[in-house]
């Protein structure tokens, strides 16, 4: 039977080293929803999301009181908006009437944010595509809980440099679109490289084609939990660093494995994956940093720091990856600037730069992740941070996702808030050599040779 | 059997299982295990209870042990048993 050190211990991972369940999310399939009337697709839209999440969020406080484990965010990730609303879309502001849906169901059911305004565009783009992909500045700024994102690129069919040069032009007009409120919008907006179809975190959640009708997708959290842990091992060698952090992350990932699957029953809607990350807030104790300076770096940043990050990784998934029936998802450690405390100090110091956390991204699960920039950074040269960004993840057959905010009237040096979870970041200086001539050339970069595995 | 463990912290003081056990009782709540601890004259308690029996929801249970906590000036806390399993159990 369970006794009371094992008791305490729990509770101590909850109370106070912020141990919680950061996301349940619902993903609903909105393609037998897909009609050529643009008023019918909405109704029928809205209809789909109200039925399927009515009771997501008060299951979800159910779940957190029996079990005393907080669950900060419940939310919905729906079809790629793209695929949806290709037949009944003939303007860019059609597609914006689905983003005002969603936000309007999204208020309805009390989730704070709902994903899936996406286009998976990895080796060209359809008119429907470019439509969506267009119209997300006035999209993200008209709605306050819509979140996008923009497939661009993948291992198995290379990198859409046509869209990748677009995007690069879209995330400038959304923080344009946005910038009465530090550009926000571009907050909401991900660029990904082999996009997985069952992530649950935000901004960058949506329900892949390949996915069922519903399903149920968790996300956990725990940095505080393994800094604590790893606390106790100072001074000790690899391996006792390593087998801590994989007892700490199957621990972290047990209680989201049974959050999951109390919510799949409760729900009646399919358990899909736990996504295994270390997913850090601005709360103080709440950052993969700490972990990493933990392990041994005075700042993030610091040489080794490419390493610390690659054993965390890789030991959050080897312990996670037991505890849970189904991993998926982006499962490993974000390393955001603006939420995570730790980064945002290294940042502050001088020991962190845009350079050093593309390196980082090479052994990480997402890439680079809430970066404010100067707001007058050139279209071309975000789009040749994605190139570089999506080049890595396409290489690697990993996940990469670039979220950059160029704050508009503001330079480095400067600090922007975005409150909340989202926290608050210094703008980071960007390379200011040009890149034009190379995202100017059009098309796309081929598949790499590995991806031919037939 | 539906099994809810309930933790008790705060400061010592005299009559707290006393009163935290008539409350259950009342509530036709089993303890099937207790140990206690003093740390630091701090009170630390945990229970194994059997709510099989009570006919009150779970929410109620909780919200009135929490009150009842208040009044002691101790925190009560109920969890259901699961989640202690799944993370110090394979």
């Amino acid at each position: 039977m369970i006794n009371i050190f094992e008791v305490a211990e729990t509770n101590e991972m909850i109370e106070k080293e912020n141990l919680d369940v950061r996301t349940i999310t619902l993903g609903i399939s909105l393609l037998d929803c897909i009609d050529s009337d643009l008023y019918q697709l909405n109704e029928k839209i809205h209809h789909k999301i109200y039925e399927a999440a009515k009771s997501l969020v008060e299951t979800g406080e159910q779940i957190s009181r029996e079990y005393g484990i907080p669950i900060v965010n419940k939310r919905i990730a729906v079809t790629p908006i793209a695929l949806v609303g290709g037949a009944a879309c003939k303007t860019e502001e059609d597609f914006v009437s689905i983003a005002r849906t969603l936000d309007r169901v999204a208020h309805e059911v009390g989730v704070n944010f709902i994903g899936g305004y996406s286009a998976l565009v990895s080796k060209g783009m359809t008119a429907a595509d470019e439509l969506l992909i267009r119209s997300i500045p006035k999209a993200l700024s008209v709605t306050e809980r819509v979140c996008s994102s923009v497939n661009v690129g993948s291992t198995k069919s290379g990198i859409n440099m046509d869209a990748v040069k677009l995007t690069g032009e879209i995330i400038k007009r959304t923080a344009e679109a946005t910038k009465d409120a530090d550009s926000l919008g571009c907050a909401k907006l991900v660029i990904f490289c082999n996009a997985p179809d069952d992530n649950p975190f935000m901004a960058g959640a949506f329900h892949g084609v390949t996915e069922a009708d519903k399903i149920i997708n968790v996300g956990v959290s725990g940095p505080g939990v393994v800094k604590t842990a790893l606390e106790k091992v100072r001074g000790e060698n690899f391996e006792v660093l390593c087998e801590t952090i994989k007892k700490t992350a199957f621990k972290v990932t047990r209680v989201g494995q049974l959050v999951a699957k109390e919510a799949s029953k409760r729900l009646q809607v399919p358990f899909g994956i736990v996504d295994l990350s270390l997913a850090p807030t601005p709360a103080i104790g709440d950052s993969v940093a700490d972990i990493l300076c933990e392990i041994g770096l005075e700042h993030v940043g610091a040489p080794g720091t490419t390493a610390a990050l690659a054993l965390l990784n890789d030991q959050v998934k080897k312990g996670g990856v037991m505890a849970s029936s189904y991993v998926g998802g982006l499962s490993g450690a974000f390393i955001p600037v603006s939420e995570d405390q730790g980064m945002i100090d290294a940042v502050t110091a001088g020991a962190l730069t845009l350079e050093k956390l593309e390196a980082m991204t090479c052994v990480c699960s997402v890439g680079l992740d809430m970066i404010a920039i100067p707001g007058d950074t050139k279209a071309t040269t975000i789009s040749g941070i994605i190139a570089d960004e999506m080049a890595i993840g396409m290489i690697n057959q990993k996940t990469t996702a670039v979220r950059l905010i160029p704050v508009i009237g503001k330079d480095v040096g400067e600090t922007v808030e975005f409150g909340g979870l989202l926290g608050y970041a210094p703008i980071m200086p960007v390379n200011q050599f040009s890149c034009d001539d190379f995202v100017n050339r059009g098309g796309r970069i081929p598949a790499p040779i590995h991806s031919f595995k037939n | 059997m539906k099994k809810t463990i309930i933790t008790v912290v705060g400061k010592d003081t005299v009559g707290i299982i006393a009163r935290v056990c008539t409350y259950l009782a009342d509530n036709q709540i089993n303890i099937l295990d207790i140990s206690q601890t003093i740390v630091q004259d701090y009170f630390n308690m945990m229970m194994i209870v059997d709510t099989n029996h009570t006919q009150k929801e779970f929410g109620v249970i909780a919200e009135e042990l929490a009150k009842l906590g208040e009044s002691i000036g101790v925190i009560i806390k109920c969890q259901k048993e699961e989640i202690f399993n799944k993370m110090h159990r394979i």
